[in-house]
């Protein structure tokens, strides 16, 4: 059963890159170099409605590109995942690792992260929510936020923990409701990941239309994978 | 703003080449931060501030952090030179 699914899953790959190769522009006579920068930068403050031209073209003109570079990502955090986690045959022998090799570092670094863990969090959340007006976004953002929740649990393990499975529930929904806002453009007639709503007020935090709410799913889920990934990376090895 | 550039390039060539050269791992990592942190500065100078915010975070605050596990996974988090870290296994 197993191998006719991955056969199934194969075939289904295989049909929908071939299809993907046929309708490229190079294979058809009218293949133009492109001139889309000019236009873009004359049109994105009417057609997308964000400050920030980088945004407009990442989430509104590139919204596909956006989604790969997550499945990339995705790819990357989830194969560190499975090779360095622990295997769960090995968890009787590393349970007793654990119990001398978490202590909190030095009181330099604890105080430390005391101090500036808020300060990231905000800094963090400010570039995500920020992203469609000042420079930054989902991806900046949610590298601040992994980085600040990996190294409070880095630096102090005994009070400081991070529940695996809330991060890929949070992981989980934030990719979702990113494809979810795209297929709702769809639904709507127009193009997949299409920028909905009305454009606000321009430079407004509440403008440019569902902008602000890819970049938060963006955010969210490259915080939470790199999260993962820093933990695993982090985790004790394997002793076999 | 072309000496600001310059004065960053020497920096960053600095900091490169003491990468390869110095003798202490964990001091090999900061100092690849540094090259990171001064092309964040170069990227802010051609106006790039998007590029330039992704390279602070993640030239120097992730892939730091990534470089200082490995360190700590291989067991190379000492204040020692490598020399001294590897002679000191020889002897175990």
């Amino acid at each position: 059963m197993t191998k006719y699914s991955a056969l199934l899953f194969i075939s289904g790959l295989v049909f929908l890159l071939m299809v993907i190769t046929g309708l490229l522009p190079i294979f058809s006579d009218s293949h133009t170099p492109m001139l889309v920068g000019k236009a873009i930068l004359e049109g994105a403050k009417d057609q997308v409605g964000a400050a920030n031209v980088v945004t407009s073209v990442v989430l509104g003109y590139r919204g596909l590109d956006t989604l790969g570079e997550l499945s990339i990502l995705f790819a990357a955090a989830s194969v560190v995942g499975l090779v360095l986690t622990k295997s769960s045959f090995n968890k009787a022998a590393s349970a007793n690792n654990d119990k001398h090799d978490h202590h909190d570092s030095g009181f330099v670094a604890v105080n430390a992260i005391d101090l500036i863990f808020p300060l990231l969090l905000v800094v963090g959340m400010y570039i995500i929510t920020h992203g469609h007006l000042t420079p930054g976004g989902g991806f900046q953002g949610g590298v601040v936020l992994a980085v600040a929740f990996s190294m409070l649990v880095i630096v102090r393990p005994r009070r400081a923990s991070i529940n695996h499975g809330m991060v890929s529930i949070i992981e989980s929904f934030a990719g979702v409701s990113f494809i979810l806002i795209g297929v709702i453009a769809l639904f709507k007639g127009q193009s997949f990941l299409q920028p909905l709503l009305s454009h606000g007020e321009f430079g407004s935090l509440w403008s440019a239309g569902t902008l602000p709410l890819l970049y938060l799913a963006v955010g969210l889920k490259v915080g939470a994978e790199l999260a993962g990934l820093l933990l695993a990376l982090n985790s004790d090895e394997v002793v076999d | 703003m072309i000496w600001v550039v310059t004065v960053v390039v020497f920096i960053m060539l600095a900091a490169a080449l003491a990468v390869l050269f110095l003798p202490n791992m964990i001091a090999a990592v900061v100092a690849s931060a540094v090259v990171s942190l001064c092309l964040t500065v170069i990227f802010a100078v051609l106006k790039a501030p998007d590029v330039a915010m992704t390279e602070a975070a993640i030239g120097a605050g992730l892939s730091s952090l990534i470089l200082a596990i490995g360190l700590k996974r291989l067991g190379y988090w000492k204040t020692d030179s490598i020399d001294k870290v590897k002679a000191g296994e020889r002897h175990d």
